[in-house]
C-alpha cells in the first residue's frame, strides 16, 4: 500500500478514514485506512474503478456522511459536518430547475444574506468565468448537460470555498465535451489558485487536470499508489495528444486495470449469486 | 407563437364543427330534440337566462364557493401533505386512508353536512373542500417525496437551516406536483359544489340547472350548464397562470 506524502501546512488533511456499511449480506468495508493531504492551490484527483468507495470518500470529506473512523481537517480544524471551507460539486445534475442560471449561481450568496443587487453581479462574474455569459436568464432545461454542470460549478465557486470538492462532475458527458470542459476547469483552477479535490474514474481527466493522482483499490477502497503529474501549466485540451500525457495515462492504467478487473469479477460473481 | 394560435383556432373550429354536427343530426331527426335541444336554441337562450334568471350573479356565487373551497384546500391540504411527509409514522398510518377518501363519493354524505352546517353556502363550500382534499394531500406528499436527493445534498452542502431546506428546495421542487393536485382537487370540488347546489336546491348554478330542468326549459338548462363549464375554464386558467408565476419554468 502506498502513502500519499504528507505536505507541510496542508490545507486539507485526511487521516486514516475507515468506513463500514451494513448491507443485507453482511458488513461492507467501503473505505479502509485512507490518508492523504492536499496543499493550498493544489489539484489532486482520486481515481478508482466503479464501486471502490470514491463517492463514500467524497461524502465523508464533504461532511455529508458521519459515523466513520479517522479524521478530516481543514487548516488544522477538525470537520465533522458540512463546512463553509468545502464547496461540493455533485456527479448528478444538481442545478435547481426553477431558477435561472444567474439565480442558481447566486444561491449560496442568497443563503449568506447578500443583497440581491450585489449577489446578482457577483453571480454574473462566476457565470462568465465558466463561459456562460449571455445565458444568465436561461433556465437549466434550456441548456445542455455540460452547460448545466458548469452552472453547478459556478454556483459552488460563488460560495468561495477554500477547497473545491468534485465528484465525477463530467461523468454524464461525452468524451469530447469532457476534455474541453476539463480545459476550462483547469484554467479556472489556475486563475483562482483554487485548491481542488476531484473524484473520478476517468484517466484522461485525472491526468489533464491534476498535480497528483491517487489511485484507489477496488473494495475496500485503499490508497494504492500516488502519481505526481509533472506536466507544465497551463494545460490546454491539446495536451492529451502529447507523448508525456500518454505515458502518465499508461502508468496509471497499469495500476487501475487490475482493480477494474477485480471490480468486474466481483460484480459478476455477486450477480451470479443473486440469480441462484 | 404561431403554433399556439393554430392550436387555439383548431380547438375552436373542432367545437364549432361538433355543434354544427349535433345541430344537423337533431334537425335530421337522428337525435330527439325533446332530449337534446338545438345548439342554436341553447345559444339563443343565453340572453334570456342572463336577464330573467340572473345567471351572472349565480355564476359569481358558484365561483365564490369554488374560490373559498380552493383557499381551504391550499391552507389545509398542502400543510397536511407536508405533515405526512415530515412524520413518517403519520404517513404510514394515514396515506392509505387518504387514498380511500379520494375514491369516496362524498357528495352522498350531503345530509350529514346539512345537519352540521345547515342549508347554507358553508355546506356547499365544505363538501367541495372535502371532495378535493385527498388529491392535494397525496400530490403534495408525492412532490415532496420525489424531490431528488442530490438537490437536498446541495442544500446540506450550503448548510441550509431546516426551514431554508424546506422553503428554498423542497417546496419549489414539489410545486409542479402540488399544482397537479390542486387542479385535480378543483375538478372534484367543482363537480361536488354544483352537484350539492343541485341536490339541496340552494345557491348558484347548480340550483338554476335544477330549476330549469324542473320547468323543462331544456335550452335554458343547457345554457346554464355552459356557465358551469365557464367556471371550470376560469379556475383552470387561474391555476395555470399562478403556476407560471410561481414556477416560470416548471
Amino acid at each position: 500500500m502506498a502513502d500519499a506524502p504528507a505536505q507541510d501546512g496542508a490545507l486539507l488533511a485526511i487521516a486514516h478514514i475507515t468506513k463500514r456499511f451494513t448491507a443485507r449480506d453482511g458488513d461492507v468495508l467501503a473505505v479502509d485506512d485512507f490518508s492523504f493531504d492536499v496543499a493550498e492551490g493544489e489539484f489532486v484527483s482520486i481515481i478508482g474503478p466503479s464501486g471502490c468507495g470514491k463517492s463514500t470518500l467524497f461524502n465523508i470529506v464533504g461532511g455529508l456522511i458521519g459515523d466513520y473512523s479517522g479524521s478530516v481537517t481543514v487548516a488544522g480544524e477538525r470537520i465533522t459536518a458540512t463546512h463553509p471551507a468545502i464547496g461540493m460539486v455533485f456527479q448528478e445534475e444538481s442545478t435547481f430547475p426553477w431558477r435561472t442560471v444567474v439565480d442558481n449561481v447566486a444561491f449560496p450568496l442568497e443563503i449568506a444574506g447578500v443583497a440581491r443587487g450585489e449577489r446578482l453581479s457577483r453571480a454574473a462574474h462566476f457565470v462568465a468565468m465558466v463561459g456562460l455569459a449571455g445565458f444568465e436568464t436561461r433556465y437549466p432545461n434550456e441548456l445542455s448537460g455540460g452547460m448545466r454542470q458548469r452552472v453547478a460549478i459556478a454556483r459552488t465557486l460563488a460560495s468561495q470555498p477554500r477547497i473545491l470538492l468534485m465528484d465525477e462532475p463530467f461523468a454524464a458527458l461525452d468524451e469530447q465535451t469532457r476534455v474541453l470542459l476539463g480545459d476550462k476547469v483547469q484554467k479556472i483552477q489556475q486563475a483562482l489558485k483554487q485548491t481542488t479535490l476531484l473524484i473520478t474514474h476517468n484517466l484522461t481527466e485525472a491526468v489533464q487536470l491534476s498535480d497528483r493522482v491517487l489511485v484507489m483499490t477496488y473494495r475496500p477502497g485503499r490508497l494504492k499508489r500516488v502519481v505526481n503529474i509533472h506536466l507544465p501549466h497551463p494545460r490546454s485540451a491539446e495536451i492529451v495528444e502529447s507523448e508525456a500525457f500518454g505515458h502518465y495515462v499508461a502508468e496509471i492504467w497499469r495500476d487501475l486495470r487490475e482493480e477494474a478487473n477485480r471490480g468486474i469479477e466481483d460484480t459478476e460473481a455477486r450477480a451470479r449469486e443473486h440469480a441462484k | 407563437m404561431r403554433s399556439d394560435v393554430q392550436a387555439r383556432v383548431a380547438g375552436a373550429a373542432t367545437l364549432v364543427g361538433a355543434l354544427c354536427l349535433v345541430e344537423a343530426l337533431i334537425r335530421a331527426g337522428a337525435i330527439n330534440r325533446f332530449v337534446v335541444p338545438l345548439p342554436s336554441q341553447i345559444l339563443a337562450a343565453i340572453p334570456r337566462i342572463v336577464d330573467e334568471e340572473h345567471v351572472l350573479a349565480r355564476f359569481g356565487q358558484t365561483s365564490l364557493e369554488v374560490l373559498w373551497a380552493s383557499v381551504l384546500l391550499v391552507v389545509v391540504g398542502i400543510p397536511l401533505g407536508v405533515l405526512l411527509h415530515r412524520l413518517r409514522i403519520a404517513r404510514a398510518a394515514f396515506e392509505t386512508w387518504v387514498g380511500a377518501l379520494a375514491a369516496a363519493p362524498l357528495v352522498l354524505m350531503y345530509p350529514l353536512f346539512l345537519v352540521l352546517f345547515g342549508r347554507s353556502t358553508t355546506t356547499i363550500v365544505m363538501i367541495g373542500f372535502a371532495a378535493g382534499l385527498a388529491p392535494v394531500i397525496l400530490k403534495t406528499l408525492e412532490g415532496l417525496v420525489s424531490t431528488r436527493e442530490v438537490l437536498l445534498d446541495v442544500g446540506r452542502s450550503f448548510r441550509l437551516t431546516p426551514r431554508q431546506q424546506f422553503t428554498k428546495i423542497l417546496l419549489p421542487a414539489a410545486l409542479p406536483a402540488v399544482f397537479v393536485g390542486m387542479r385535480l382537487a378543483l375538478i372534484f370540488a367543482m363537480i361536488n359544489i354544483v352537484g350539492v347546489e343541485f341536490l339541496i336546491n340552494f345557491g348558484g348554478l347548480g340550483q338554476l340547472v335544477n330549476e330549469l330542468a324542473e320547468r323543462y326549459d331544456l335550452p335554458g338548462m343547457y345554457a346554464a350548464i355552459l356557465f358551469v363549464v365557464a367556471v371550470s375554464v376560469v379556475f383552470y386558467d387561474l391555476t395555470a397562470r399562478l403556476e407560471r408565476w410561481l414556477r416560470p419554468n416548471g
